[in-house]
């Protein structure tokens, strides 16, 4: 933290604060009043630090939860796939069975072309995203205090806060789209779709590239960025109820109450959002192998 | 809230996550739900059979039974007629015997009255003689009086 007792919004600013590995640019004043002669590659030390970086940045706490969170979901089902019987399943493999059989259900159910990718990728999102917003239900002080304990300052440990992961995934399905869209239709028919709908006559060309490009585009976006808002605001409560118990046995009590209610609201979003996440993903690449 | 590097490292975990899940997760898990359901459905479509089959040996069996006690009827029948026949036969050589024997023993009665009359022929000549001699008190030379002993003799 900031100091031995941050406002409310140092304590907040903090919270919102990744652990950042980049490059200063050269000439820049840092902390301790040090002036930069060249470009250096370093942690950032605070917020400003961080912004000063621009995109020549890492989220380091980002990326190793998301990673993480990723490992633990391989190496999980694979442990599973590994010795997958036929005969009577054990309960994990029970368990994982009937997330793959939900997960395949629901691609079967949306996605009618033959894509031997789309159900693996369905999966891959669906658990992945799950994992990382569940980390959202770790008190929200619990990590980084430990984390700082042993000097790391700064610590966010929900990954699908942090728009990058959000965006880097949706930008991950976008070239899936674009890709498939190219593979099954062909150059000329993915043109062509993007130029002669909705209205199909040449002069309207312009009407329908700028309609349809909007559209195009809209959906990657839209996809991150309804995750990365859905569990920013959902992580921002969390943040502001902590501020609560700072406030007094009353205020630290109520608090406590607040968070174990929104708690278990936020069991349904999580869920809910790595669902949408999944389907909207599937929905999209099957309109990608639509071919008029 | 800075859009960074973090955008591409996440975009190549995604992938390589995406990969390992396609390559070594999903098809084991999937082969082997779909063995399974195969399992199931054989093994529900075996007992179906087996249950059909159940059904055909039962009724297979209450036909053999069926006709095994008819034949065991009709067995019993035959049996009863040839033993019905035999005891005839039986009785109709028992009787033919009876008769024979009753023929026979007829017969040998016969003879042996015969043999016997012969016998007493022979012997009432000498009786004859023996009373007469007794009579007259005189031998009696039976030559002689021959043709009179045959005819008395003859009238036994």
């Amino acid at each position: 933290m900031a100091g031995n007792n941050p406002t409310t919004t140092e304590y907040i600013q903090h919270h919102l604060s990744n652990l950042t590995y980049g490059q200063l640019p050269a000439g820049y004043e840092r902390y301790d009043q040090t002036v930069l002669s060249e470009a250096t590659w370093t942690m950032a030390h605070g917020p400003a630090e961080a912004a000063a970086m621009g995109f020549n940045a890492f989220h380091v706490d980002s990326l190793a939860w998301s990673f993480g969170l990723g490992v633990i979901f391989c190496w999980l089902f694979f442990s599973v796939a590994k010795k997958a019987t036929t005969g009577v399943p054990g309960r994990l493999q029970n368990f994982i069975e009937m997330i793959v059989e939900f997960v395949d259900g629901t691609v079967k159910d949306m996605f009618h072309g033959r894509n031997p990718l789309v159900a693996p990728l369905a999966l891959t999102i669906f658990i992945w995203v799950f994992l990382m917003n569940l980390m959202d239900l770790v008190p929200v002080d619990l990590v980084p205090r430990i984390l700082e304990l042993v000097g790391v300052g700064y610590q966010k440990i929900v990954p699908s806060t942090d728009p990058n992961i959000t965006l880097g995934m949706a930008l991950g399905v976008f070239i899936l789209m674009l890709y498939y869209s190219i593979k099954i239709k062909g150059i000329g028919g993915f043109v062509k779709e993007l130029t002669m709908h909705p209205f199909n006559h040449w002069a309207f060309i312009p009407v329908n590239l700028f309609m349809e490009l909007v559209g195009l585009l809209a959906k990657p976006f839209s996809l991150g960025l309804r995750l990365f808002g859905n569990m920013y605001a959902g992580e921002m409560i969390f943040i502001l109820i902590a501020v609560m118990y700072s406030a007094g046995l009353f205020f630290g009590l109520f608090g406590g109450l607040l968070q174990v209610g929104w708690a278990i609201f936020h069991i349904l979003v999580i869920t809910l959002q790595a669902f949408i996440f999944m389907v909207l993903t599937v929905v999209y690449l099957s309109m990608a192998h639509e071919d008029h | 809230m800075n859009i960074n590097y973090t955008l591409i490292g996440q975009m190549i975990f995604f992938a390589a996550f995406v990969l390992f899940c396609m390559k070594y997760v999903w098809p084991p898990l999937v082969s082997a739900l779909a063995e399974r359901e195969k399992k199931i459905s054989d093994g529900l479509a075996a007992a179906d059979r087996a249950s059909k089959d159940l059904e055909l040996a039962q009724k297979k069996a209450m036909d053999e039974l069926r006709e095994a006690k008819a034949q065991a009827a009709e067995l019993i029948e035959q049996a009863n007629k040839r033993s019905n026949q035999i005891v005839d036969e039986a009785k109709e050589v028992a009787t033919q015997e009876g008769e024979r024997l009753i023929v026979a023993a007829k017969a040998e009665i016969e003879q042996e009255k015969n043999r016997v009359k012969e016998e007493l022929r022979a012997e009432v000549a000498v009786i004859a003689i023996a009373g007469a001699e007794k009579i007259l008190g005189s031998s009696i030379d039976a030559n002689k009086h021959s043709e009179l002993l045959d005819k008395l003799a003859a009238e036994i």
